[in-house]
């Protein structure tokens, strides 16, 4: 499916020029995002190295394993596939919470964290697993408690009261969460090897 | 307040942590950069993926077939009542962050923060998120080739969010 989109996007994008006439933006839009990719990875590196690191001092201290007891419950419903105290489940714990809290570069190291964890429990290395299929899918609905650039720009373009959408933004992320999770366990079943 | 809390929360983990780690007489600065090793393997690995999602959609934005596609969803919206000016959010939001928070700015401008499509346009900002970049860097970062069932529940998860924030909206706000 992702193999069908990036095809259409490109694909549709060059026709469509071809009739405008504006092929030269592609030409364009190619270098430019090259060297985007390039540099958005680059620009990672310093920042994700910081909480790998600070992380790692988390998890051999064992305070990542106290935090991660309080999440025991809805982690073993969400990840029954997962063992118990498994650093798979530290990891996608650390996850959530970045989001949460809006530590978007964080939650991108310890996402992939988890995910070369949930991995090492796979049988085919190659095929997603169950558990990382919940995982990305909860990952997603991306429940962030403040949005603050939302905020911010809201702000910045005279809102009478900014924050105002926290609660609406709060309650629609938890419904499409919700229903996010049960369209998995479905899919689950459906999709079984 | 708020932001009192966003400017004290990463310092606080960080201190918390180091402090967590000292006392436990452990080497936290050898964990540190044994930790850190792996930030540069990680983002190179994760390049490619980005370079492609990249390109595609800026070929797709920058030929004008992503404005061509707003036209032609216009029907639909109308018979889905979503509201005007908040399509192009919709189209770009799984496919891309900055994207989005351009066709964000674009609304916010245009209609007022305080408008009811502004505030539609700012709860769907913080509800959603960038699929296709998430399911390909967080699967290619792995090499799984085979994403089963993610983009589907994935996409389900993304339209529901779509619905919610327009009828919460409606709830909250009128």
């Amino acid at each position: 499916m992702i193999n069908t989109i990036w095809f259409l996007l490109i694909f549709l994008g060059i026709i469509y020029s071809l009739f405008s006439g504006n092929l030269q933006e592609i030409n364009n839009a190619i270098l430019k995002e090259a060297e985007a990719g390039v540099l958005f990875s680059i620009n990672l590196i310093g920042i994700m190295s910081f909480w790998l690191g600070v992380m790692n001092i988390a998890e051999k201290s064992g305070i990542l394993k106290k935090i991660s007891r309080l999440f025991k419950i809805p982690i073993k419903m969400l990840f029954p596939g997962v063992p118990d105290n498994h650093p798979a489940q530290r990891w996608i714990i650390m996850n959530l919470i970045s989001n949460m809290f809006g530590i978007g570069n964080g939650a991108t190291a310890f996402g992939l964290k988890a995910m070369k964890e949930l991995n090492s429990l796979n049988q085919n290395k190659k095929r997603a697993s169950n558990a990382m299929c919940m995982f990305l899918v909860i990952n997603m609905s991306s429940v962030q408690l403040v949005p603050l650039t939302v905020i911010k720009m809201r702000m910045d373009l005279g809102s009478k009261n900014p924050m105002e959408i926290i609660a609406p933004a709060f309650l629609a992320t938890s419904v499409s969460l919700i229903v996010g999770i049960i369209t998995v366990k479905l899919l689950e079943v459906k999709y079984r090897c | 307040m708020l932001n009192a809390i966003s400017v004290i929360i990463i310092p606080f983990i960080v201190g918390t942590i180091l402090l967590y780690g000292w006392l436990k007489g452990e080497d936290i600065y050898s964990l540190f950069i044994e930790g850190a090793k792996e930030g540069l393997k990680t983002s190179i690995k994760i390049m490619p993926y980005l370079i492609a999602i990249f390109i595609a959609v800026g070929i797709f934005r920058a030929s004008g077939a992503m404005n061509m596609m707003q036209t032609l969803f216009e029907p639909v919206n109308k018979i889905l009542k979503i509201p005007e000016g908040i399509l192009p959010l919709i189209i770009i939001r799984p496919i891309s962050g900055s994207g989005a928070l351009g066709a964000v700015k674009d609304v916010l401008e245009h209609w007022g923060p305080d408008s009811f499509q502004g505030r539609v346009a700012s709860i769907m900002m913080g509800s959603t998120e960038t699929i296709f970049y998430t399911i390909s860097v967080y699967f290619g970062s792995i090499g799984v080739k085979d994403y089963r069932y993610t983009l589907k529940a994935a996409l389900i998860s993304y339209a529901v969010s779509i619905f919610s924030s327009i009828l919460i909206a409606g709830i909250f706000f009128r």
